[in-house]
């Protein structure tokens, strides 16, 4: 193994930052107790809640009342999903093909309840036509899901537009809820569900250097959700079980963090992914971007995920490759990689089978520098070249 | 309830003049293996069996033992005092306890026989008073009972030896074969798919210590690919002490074979060359054979033509225990072993980069022997021989 380790699967997770750990750390050691008890360990522990929840709360420029913690991203998601529907009359969904699978499985569990999934394709960027959303609109239509920034090619889903389309809907008293799985945005972009009309945002704060395990869902007051779990009733009734206090106390410092520095870095990261692509795009001929243009004024575009076809080379023989340069990269999503199929994002934006089998993802973070990325241009270079004379 | 379970090993009592060294290993896997309960236990041997005693949850000993090679039945028994009493007792505890396990027609009577033996010519009642003596009690103490010694359901048996009596009714069969190790050494070229684990087994069975060669191509399979065979031998464990496992870096041979010589033959000159690293580290660890979990016909290179040129290049014995197996019925043995689930994850063992679409299904010798003229194969096999890992996976210990 080379001493250099360039780690460029920041979508699938992050490294923590120090102060994340050492926020763990010094909860677990000292701040042991229930917020739920009366006495003094537990209001310490409640206060550490307390001040998580705000550095949330502030990262997403929503009060704390409309915060809950949950057990990542994907719970965030299901509570949305599946918490939205008893409260309401209409029994249809509008998401999109390239969704999160924790969108799509939960949506197929509200199949077997009687919902009816309407599942809207993409364009070859991975972008979804707000006009296609505008005409799949019922009236018993009780929630749109659409994600922010998409996982693998790093779509950014024209959220403005489909706000608009949905105030339009909602004109004359038509109800229903709008859900944006923020995980891959929330600290690259500027999230702000309240500017959007958005009722439910799901974020994760391993996404942004912080814990795993431990996620949030904005709720917009006064929203009916059913909670997953039967309990002690915390987090407002919404989220029962022992709040994960050491997990959402680094929450809460990689949430500061995100509040102070995201629009910032998104910046630097969009240029260290652009010399990237451009960098392995020049060296390789024949390689491809998957998703949408790589330029700065692509409002499609996210800062930080690259993904780029290598047409007949296998994805995974890529990335092994690469590991032994030490460079970490993925095959589509981590979670997609594990099964063995190609990606169905890349299937739902027209990606032809070839091109499927050598799609490699690389993502960014504020941890990148210009130094890795120009390690990782050569490299990939020199590697793809050797795999290319063998076959 | 049970202290005590004897064990039966038919297969080592034809041995002869070996059978003390057998039972003596049979006794050590024994011991071996028990000690994963983290309690302690004892192993005697007795006039032709292996006692166990264990204070340890008896469905755990028991599935301990269902996997030890060369027991070919074990039966959980109480240990008692000399004493009527106490082996009356024992003898209902013990009915109770197998008559639960028994379905009957309602109303239908409990068919048993009580068969005593006395080999402890002290004890004061003969083998037959003993059989009317516990009979009798039992039909005294436990409602629907009926004798008939020549079609029972349940046969108590009753065992008066020279310290103390023992009471046990099952009998539940064990794994057979002959314990491991009695047989010597053998290296098993161990992928990560369903047959080479089969094989495994099958030679440990016939009392074969195994070593494992697993050969690796990073980065065109990954550490993941790698983590499976660690785990399929931890599942072997389950059988055998420990596995070692030889790590071959293989890639380079692999580059070169790709590189360098005819499509079609890839398949066979990469066995080849496998086959050549093997029967070198079977000759260093002191193995005297290879174990494969090939299979005539399954697949291009498993043909006899195909086996017979990969199979040149190698003087030691090569051990194909799954060749009289079809693939369901390897299948299902890995399903009982329990390395299947294992075996089917997605990683690829044998990068797919690497096969031709047409591999040779005949070989000819000439044919591989030209193709392998442009390869420095001395120095190929050094290399990877360098590149060798060798880890140990053991059963951890709780």
């Amino acid at each position: 193994m080379p001493g250099r380790q360039v780690y460029l699967d920041n979508s699938a997770t992050t490294r923590p930052y120090p102060e994340v750990t050492r926020a763990v750390l010094e909860a677990m050691e000292e701040y042991y107790g229930n917020p739920s008890s009366l006495h003094k360990k537990g209001v310490e522990a409640s206060r550490v809640l307390g001040h998580a929840r705000e550095a949330v709360a502030a990262s997403l420029g929503v009060g704390t009342g409309e915060i809950v913690f949950t057990g990542g991203g994907t719970e965030a998601i299901n509570l949305a999903l599946k918490g939205a529907l008893p409260g309401r009359r209409g029994r249809h969904v509008i998401t999109t093909a390239v969704e999160h699978p924790a969108v799509l499985n939960a949506c197929e569990q509200l199949k077997a309840q009687g919902v009816e999934v309407t599942v809207l394709p993409v364009d070859g960027q991975g972008v979804l036509e707000p006009r296609q959303l505008q005409e799949t609109l019922r009236e018993d239509t009780y929630l749109v899901s659409v994600m922010y920034v998409n996982n693998e090619v790093g779509a950014v889903q024209p959220l403005e537009k489909i706000a608009a389309v949905l105030a339009d809907f909602r004109q004359g008293g038509r109800k229903l809820l709008w859900h944006v799985d923020a995980v891959q945005a929330y600290g690259k972009l500027s999230v702000r569900p309240r500017e959007l009309g958005v009722d439910l945002l799901s974020v994760s704060a391993h996404k942004v250097h912080g814990p795993k395990g431990v996620g949030a869902l904005y709720v917009v007051p006064h929203t009916k959700l059913q909670p997953l779990l039967a309990g002690g009733g915390q987090e407002h009734g919404r989220r029962s079980g022992t709040e994960n206090v050491s997990a959402i106390a680094g929450f809460g410092v990689a949430a500061e963090v995100v509040a102070r520095e995201a629009q910032g870095e998104a910046g630097k990261i969009f240029s260290l992914k652009k010399k990237l692509v451009d960098g392995v795009l020049a060296a390789v001929p024949g390689a491809i971007l998957n998703g949408p243009v790589c330029r700065q004024d692509n409002p499609c575009c996210a800062p930080q995920i690259a993904n780029i076809s290598f047409p007949g080379l296998r994805g995974e023989i890529l990335l092994h490759s690469l590991e032994e340069r030490g460079i970490y990269v993925s095959t589509g999503s981590a979670c997609a990689s594990r099964k063995n199929q190609g990606s169905h994002v890349l299937k739902a934006m027209g990606v032809t089978e070839e091109l499927l089998e050598g799609a490699v993802r690389f993502s960014l973070s504020p941890m990148t520098t210009v130094e890795e990325i120009d390690y990782t241009v050569e490299q990939t270079a020199a590697v793809v070249q050797e795999l290319y004379a063998l076959i | 309830m049970y202290n005590t379970y004897m064990i039966r090993y038919g297969e080592i009592g034809l041995k002869g003049k070996n059978r003390p060294a057998f039972e003596r290993r049979l006794m050590d896997n024994v011991y071996r293996a028990l000690k994963k309960l983290g309690s302690p236990s004892r192993v005697l041997r007795v006039y032709g069996r292996i006692l166990v005693e264990s204070e340890a949850e008896p469905s755990r000993v028991l599935d301990i033992l269902s996997k030890v090679f060369g027991i070919v039945g074990v039966s959980p028994a109480l240990r008692l005092p000399l004493e009527e009493e106490a082996i009356c007792e024992g003898a209902l505890a013990t009915m109770k306890d197998a008559a639960a396990r028994v379905l009957l027609p309602a109303g239908a009577a409990l068919i048993f026989k009580v068969e005593a033996r006395r080999s402890n010519k002290q004890f004061p009642r003969t083998s037959p008073e003993l059989n009317g003596l516990i009979g009798g009690y039992l039909l005294e103490h436990f409602p629907g009972l009926q004798v008939d010694v020549h079609t029972p359901k349940i046969k108590v048996r009753v065992e008066i030896r020279e310290k103390n009596a023992f009471v046990y009714a099952d009998d539940i069969p064990g794994v057979g074969g002959l314990p491991v190790g009695v047989s010597g050494k053998a290296l098993l070229l161990l992928s990560g798919g369903i047959d080479s684990p089969v094989a495994g087994w099958m030679a440990m069975k016939r009392g074969i210590e195994i070593e494992a060669v697993h050969f690796y191509s990073f980065p065109f399979t990954g550490e993941k690919s790698l983590e499976k065979v660690r785990d399929l031998c931890r599942i072997l464990t389950n059988y055998t002490a420990r596995v070692r496992i030889h790590i071959v870096h293989f890639t380079d041979i692999q580059k070169e074979i790709q590189k360098n010589c005819p499509e079609e033959l890839r398949v066979t000159l990469m066995r080849r060359m496998m086959f050549r690293l093997a029967a070198r580290i079977a000759d260093e660890q002191g193995a005297l054979a290879l174990v494969t979990g090939e299979s005539v016909g399954q697949v291009a290179s498993q043909t006899l033509e195909s086996m017979r040129v990969i199979n040149q290049v190698v003087d030691i014995p090569v051990l194909r225990p799954v060749v009289g197996m079809d693939k369901l019925e390897i299948v299902s043995r890995a399903q009982t072993i329990g390395t299947y689930e294992t075996s089917i994850l997605p990683y690829e063992d044998c990068c797919t980069l690497f096969l031709p679409k047409h591999p040779a299904t005949r070989p000819r010798l000439e044919q591989a022997l030209e193709a392998e003229q442009v390869l420095d194969i001395e120095s190929l096999l050094a290399g990877a021989l360098e590149r060798t890992l060798v880890e140990e996976v053991q059963q951890p210990l709780p």
